[in-house]
């Protein structure tokens, strides 16, 4: 009976759509409640290959290439962004023990 | 198989590579500093910098000629439509070199004092300014997304560049989180978007808007991306409320640094939210202009009322760039008005305000490395009795202050004005009272600026300062002269700012 149900279910894009907008929701949200750096850059990965699983299933329902060739794009950037950001924790974990961002409260005002 | 392969044949689009040329010399400036200057021992005092300047003023030059070739043959897109080659773009890319040019010359003695004099500084200013020169051509949404990493990536690492200063460390870490943030943001924005119109193209997405029924089924695609849209542009000219990081990251990071990212970042972010508002998704102004009307509106308020309260003088500069932002976002609100293909004077009035905050921002915070060398640095009380130490340069920065605060016969109140009149046109005269009001309410922090450079004693009297280095001095006399020669002619840039008003569809 069951198997017969989830025979009958066929995923299509709208889905995808839904699973990325989803996943950024949960990167979104972790940006905004965690408080260790390298679990925000995690979470800043999370949103940015949600939005590649967007651009691909959006891509394969229009049957157009070019929303899957941005995607290596963004990968490629993403990359990129973590070297940068790795390096700057890095330089930071260097001076201090931890890499909570809470510690991080010089500038205010 | 064999059929698959024979079918066809890949064929690249023409590259008009002379076009090109402005963005094409900082790119092979960068790659060279960062390639030449690794193999060979330190350069000769000044070596770096002056190398920097030199492919600004190449860059600007070649930049000048193009704005020619458009006046004898037209704007028109190339690289398969991606790149948007009108006067526009030109004078956006102008305006990058003159940031350039004067922060190359504001850094040279900053970054050889901090002990890190080498080839990677500069490589990264021209690297970002490549970046930059990329958004504000980019008629591509997705080659507006690479340029927005690539100078953005190049801004973090210059904001953490200090290894020994923790402020700059962690101004560094904010920048990058926040703004990879918003990239994430403006991405998924480019996603929906993508799947509304079928198309990253900006002048593609413009046409098929153009002929579509409104009650559409994938308008919820569209108007989504169009919110994320606006909430990525707006993370990157620090808008209200996503303004959050500036103040933090223009206090933390190296002066000459917050200088050019408060200049190129907003230029280049701007010139791309034209383009992408203004050309992309102007049929749907409708959707779209109340929130950047609240944005705007907001944004002013903010700017200049929370910057009453501030002690530290790049912070409150910080506020005065929200400030400034505010009143950029009007003359998009004002553009946003004017349908279909009519010049809109809100663009040229966005184009002329880019190019004199440029100057502006790049001289004052020239002015505050400067004094900050001096005091040891940059809160206000550092700053008081600073006019009897050092004379022209408070002087000078009386004369910027009061252009940001945009009182008449200076840069800033051509710039102001521009804007204001775009909105008055379109007859949208609320925003156009709030922003006068707010205009008032910021001149009180610049006044807060001036009387403690002029009127504060001094905490205690110091030996007669060190002389003024050549370069830092001649970029804070570029950025005066010029804001005092704008003041007081403005007809110059006013006609060459008419001349932009119609961005390429």
């Amino acid at each position: 009976m069951i198997a017969a149900l989830i025979a009958e279910i066929k995923p299509n894009s709208t889905w995808y759509l839904v699973l990325a907008a989803l996943l950024f929701a949960i990167g979104t949200l972790g940006v905004m409640v965690r408080r260790n750096a390298l679990v925000l850059f995690m979470c800043i990965e999370l949103m940015l290959n949600a939005v590649n699983l967007s651009f691909v299933a959006l891509a394969k329902e229009m049957d157009d290439i070019n929303g899957q060739a941005v995607v290596f794009f963004v990968l490629v950037v993403a990359a990129a962004e973590v070297v940068i950001g790795l390096g700057i924790v890095v330089a930071i974990m260097r001076k201090r023990v931890s890499a909570s961002v809470d510690d991080l409260a010089e500038l205010k005002g | 198989m064999s059929t698959i392969l024979a079918a066809t044949p890949f064929v690249g689009p023409g590259i008009e590579w002379f076009a090109l040329s402005p963005l094409l010399a900082l790119l092979a400036g960068a790659l060279l500093i960062l390639l030449v200057g690794s193999l060979t021992p330190p350069w000769k005092r000044g070596g770096y910098a002056a190398f920097t300047s030199l492919t600004a003023l190449v860059a600007g030059v070649l930049a000048v000629i193009q704005w020619n070739r458009i006046d004898d043959n037209g704007a028109k897109t190339l690289v398969g439509g991606s790149v948007a080659f009108d006067k526009f773009t030109i004078f956006a890319i102008i305006a990058i070199c003159i940031a350039l040019l004067l922060t190359s010359l504001t850094s040279e003695d900053e970054v050889r004092a901090s002990n890190e004099e080498g080839p990677e500084i500069f490589g990264l200013f021209m690297l970002a300014a490549v970046g930059a020169g990329v958004m504000v051509a980019s008629n591509d949404l997705i080659l507006l997304f690479l340029g927005l990493e690539t100078m953005s990536l190049a801004l973090y690492t210059l904001a953490a560049k200090e290894r020994r200063n923790s402020e700059g460390q962690e101004a560094g870490l904010k920048y990058f989180i926040l703004g990879g943030f918003s990239s994430a943001f403006f991405l998924y924005g480019i996603a929906l978007i993508y799947g509304a119109t079928s198309s990253t193209n900006v002048s593609i997405i413009n046409k098929t808007l153009r002929g579509a029924v409104r009650a559409d089924g994938n308008d919820v695609l569209l108007l989504v991306g169009i919110g994320l849209l606006l909430i990525g542009l707006g993370f990157k000219v620090s808008a209200v409320p996503f303004h959050v990081w500036s103040p933090d990251v223009y206090q933390g990071s190296p002066t000459p640094v917050t200088g050019f990212m408060a200049s190129v970042g907003k230029v280049a972010a701007f010139a791309a939210f034209s383009r992408v508002f203004i050309s992309g998704l102007i049929y749907r102004a409708d959707d779209w202009r109340p929130a950047v009307w609240v944005i705007a509106v907001a944004t002013l308020v903010v700017g200049s009322v929370l910057a009453v309260r501030q002690t530290n003088v790049k912070r409150m500069l910080a506020y005065s760039s929200i400030s400034h932002a505010g009143f950029m976002l009007i003359g998009i609100e004002a553009a946003a008005h004017v349908a279909s293909d009519d010049a809109a004077n809100g663009v040229s009035a966005i184009a002329v305000y880019l190019l004199l905050y440029a100057v502006l921002v790049c001289g004052t915070f020239a002015v505050v490395t400067a004094l900050a060398k001096d005091g040891g640095g940059t809160e206000l009380k550092d700053f008081a009795g600073a006019a009897r130490r050092r004379p022209a340069l408070a002087l000078g920065l009386t004369v910027l202050l009061l252009s940001q605060a945009g009182v008449p016969l200076t840069s800033g109140f051509v710039a102001k004005f521009g804007v204001i009149k775009a909105a008055v046109e379109v007859e949208s005269y609320a925003i156009a009272i709030i922003a006068m009001l707010s205009a008032v309410i910021a001149a009180y922090l610049y006044l807060r600026i001036m009387v403690a450079v002029w009127l504060a004693d001094s905490p205690e009297e110091t030996e007669a300062p060190a002389r003024l280095p050549f370069s830092l001095a001649l970029s804070v006399a570029l950025a005066v002269g010029f804001t005092l020669v704008v003041g007081i002619y403005p007809q110059w840039v006013l006609s060459l700012g008419d001349s932009l008003t119609v961005l390429i569809r």
